[in-house]
């Protein structure tokens, strides 16, 4: 079971993530990527992380992308000039580029010992992946680094408005 | 199951969305494959925290989405700037800088 729906959301994501990058228009591919990400939600379900997993869906599918297509919509993408997207070359050297960084990825497969990999521990109540603990490590842990990274969040703001403000 | 799997289909989704980051020319399809990218890394980052049963990989993967979800914004304030004064989102078109 646990097979199954790992190959059935790990297909969606890829399919998903290779329409992304194969769709000619912004606003097809941007829909792509909401079910790209869906679909990686569900692999967190399976990986016994349900509150990134809903994090997942709320912030990422729900509000980034939500402001992404807000902004498609607002520069109209179906008439803007999005550019020539076929230089030929470039699109082979892409391709190339990325079998050859897939290949580097098969000799640190081969020395992997299989045998040893760690084995999911699955959902236990209050386990590693429960709000509870989860929150308990952000708030001792990694109370600074979660402070420091609210102030990222208020110079974005500021930066954003800054940015988009007409001139007068 | 093991990481393994995990960790291809993180390797696949990442690639896919450097391939898109070096041949898109729109900037927002650009914007669009680092964000795949980035999730490649979160799922990583959740498979091994999973499977070491370390809860500090979904930390990590909050403090991403944060990144990311400033990162957007910015990114889009920078793009929708870009189209007012250039009239364009093709990112050749944007090369003032270029030397």
């Amino acid at each position: 079971m646990e097979k199954f729906l790992f190959y059935l959301f790990g297909g969606i994501a890829l399919l998903a993530a290779i329409n992304v990058v194969a769709l000619r228009r912004v606003f097809y591919s941007a829909i792509s990527l909401i079910i790209c990400l869906c679909a990686l939600s569900g692999l967190y379900m399976l990986l016994a992380a349900p509150f990134i997993a809903a994090v997942q869906v709320i912030v990422y599918a729900g509000a980034i992308m939500v402001l992404f297509l807000f902004v498609i919509m607002l520069l109209d993408p179906f008439s803007a000039s999005t550019g020539q997207d076929k230089k030929r070359l470039l699109s082979y050297a892409a391709i190339l580029l990325g079998i050859v960084a897939l290949s580097l990825l098969y000799p640190i497969l081969k020395a992997y010992d299989l045998a040893s990999a760690p084995r999911n521990a699955g959902i236990v109540p209050g386990g590693t992946g429960s709000v509870r603990h989860l929150g308990e490590v952000l708030f001792n842990d990694y109370l600074l680094p979660f402070e420091v990274i609210s102030v990222l969040i208020l110079v974005a703001i500021i930066g954003t408005v800054v940015l988009a403000k007409r001139r007068a | 199951m093991d990481i393994v799997h995990y960790l291809i289909l993180s390797a696949l989704l990442f690639i896919i969305g450097a391939v898109g980051v070096i041949f898109k020319r729109n900037v927002i399809s650009i914007f669009l494959c680092i964000e795949l990218m980035l999730n490649a890394v979160n799922l990583s980052f959740v498979a091994f925290s999973s499977f070491l049963s370390q809860v500090h990989g979904q930390v990590f993967v909050f403090f991403v989405m944060v990144v990311a979800a400033a990162e957007a914004a910015v990114g889009l304030a920078i793009t929708i700037v870009l189209q007012r004064n250039r009239g364009t989102l093709s990112v050749d078109d944007a090369d003032i800088m270029k030397w």
